[in-house]
């Protein structure tokens, strides 16, 4: 029996599995398994839209056997380690799953606990129940200072932080509180974004609305009884409502089972062939990497092909398609802007991106995007 | 481009050399500030890097963060950023 067991079932394990299914499930002695901590598929890309556009959490989930190929199993359950010398994977409860191709799958987590008084004082988005506190918080605002900032690089969804001082600076204007409020963007780097190009697009745009850009500001500490957040840099910013991009880290067991180094947690990834640590057999994808990308679900989605594809020839005995096979770094994102209008960012590692011109269609795109993932994306459609 | 050009000056010892070769924009640039999170007040930081911003990156980093730049020097196929931690 060929095992091949799937740990995650977000965008990458799930499109993964469904390839595989298709490439080699007829075959009776291949069984694909995915493993996941809920069982429930959570589209991610979805909760800004809870904060800024009438999205509702209960439809950005769905259980993930619904998403799954027949030929694939499913187990639901907390992985504890994993066991290379035995090919095997242990789970919290003690159940022992073996295989001989593994896909970590596992994307990543995040942390606010490690910055004191997160919890009490910094919003973020990276939840439906954060995002709807955020919704809540904004209803109540009526004027004053808002801070946008980012504790701790790498992070899901680059554009996001951008995104949301757009988006807040579109509706503090519909609501007439602009000229009673100030917007403040802080970037840890010496720019709006790290790629150059998508940076030298937003700068100009964040000075169009007003929206003050603080650059190597990266959030050490917040004090709550000021009301300020402090940089490592040594400055600090009076705030009214904070937003915070949480830290994020790999899952825990990758670093208790000595697949990835703490404190990231984020596997050491072949750019090409996605094996993890030259295992001829171990593959990783989606926000698990520690390739220098956009964590986003696009990324995962472009890379599912690669690892199925050289899965699926090994399972055959063949020499895996080099086209399929080889990952080129491709990403494809939407950019919100605020009032209605968005942009594309399309870009692999050779080839940066060039957005264009803000406009409406982009934002329906989108839009559009969010209403037929469920049809499209898992199921390695599109 | 060199700070340490003067035969005679020495670099104090460095404490910590952080290996940011192959890492894009702004990889050694944030491997920087977790060795200067995890450092103390006069630890001498070495960061090699191949990233072409990082030689300008780097330092306005560390001016705005009130560090010292003691040295950057092109080495053999990357450059060498020395920093050494002010507060």
């Amino acid at each position: 029996m060929k095992r091949i067991l799937i740990l995650g079932g977000g965008v990458g394990g799930t499109i993964v599995a469904n390839l595989l299914a298709r490439k080699v499930g007829r075959r009776p002695d291949v069984e694909i398994t995915v493993v996941d901590q809920t069982g429930q598929h959570v589209y991610q890309p979805g909760f800004m839209y809870i904060t800024f556009g009438h999205e509702r959490a209960a439809q950005l989930v769905r259980p993930e056997r619904s998403l799954l190929d027949d030929r694939v199993k499913v187990v639901i359950g907390e992985v504890a380690r994993v066991h290379e010398g035995q090919r095997t994977v242990e789970l919290s409860d003690g159940r022992m799953l073996g295989y001989e191709y593994l896909v970590l799958a596992t994307g990543s987590r995040i942390v606010p606990e490690e910055i004191p008084y997160f919890a009490e004082e910094a919003h973020h988005f990276y939840t439906a129940e954060a995002a709807e506190r955020l919704r809540a918080a904004l209803d109540a605002f009526d004027g004053g200072k808002i801070v946008i900032g980012i504790a701790g690089l790498p992070y899901k969804c680059p554009p996001a932080p951008l995104e949301v001082s757009f988006l807040i600076e579109s509706e503090l204007r519909q609501r007439g509180l602009r000229e009673k409020s100030e917007v403040h963007f802080c970037s840890p780097i010496g720019r709006a974004f790290t790629i150059e190009t998508v940076s030298d697009m937003a700068t100009p745009i964040l000075e169009e609305k007003g929206i003050e850009l603080h650059t190597f500001f990266n959030v050490e500490a917040i004090d709550p009884e000021r009301k300020v957040v402090q940089s490592l840099e040594g400055e600090e910013l009076p705030y009214d409502l904070l937003i915070l991009v949480p830290p994020h880290r790999g899952a825990q067991f990758l670093v208790d089972s000595g697949l990835a180094k703490p404190p990231g947690g984020w596997l050491p990834t072949d750019r090409a062939t996605l094996q993890v640590g030259g295992r001829p057999n171990v593959y990783a994808l989606g926000d698990a990497t520690d390739l220098p990308l956009s964590k986003a679900g696009s990324t995962a989605h472009f890379e599912a092909p690669v690892v199925a594809e050289r899965i699926a020839a090994a399972v055959q005995g063949r020499e895996p398609k080099a086209k399929e096979a080889t990952y080129t770094g491709r990403v494809m994102c939407f950019f919100e802007i605020g009032d209605g209008k968005g942009t594309l960012l399309r870009f692999d590692y050779d080839h940066p991106p060039k957005p264009p011109k803000p406009n409406r269609l982009w934002h329906l795109g989108k839009i559009v995007f969010n209403k037929t993932y469920w049809h499209t994306v898992p199921r390695g459609r599109v | 481009m060199t700070l340490t050009s003067d035969p005679t000056t020495t670099l104090p010892s460095i404490t910590r050399t952080v290996d940011a070769r192959g890492s894009y924009c702004p990889g050694p640039l944030m491997e920087l500030i977790r060795a200067i999170r995890e450092g103390a007040v006069g630890d001498v930081i070495a960061v090699w890097s191949t990233d072409k911003g990082s030689k300008i990156d780097i330092p306005k980093w560390v001016e705005k963060a009130g560090h010292r730049l003691l040295a950057l020097e092109a080495r053999e196929g990357y450059d060498e950023i020395v920093v050494e931690m002010a507060r």
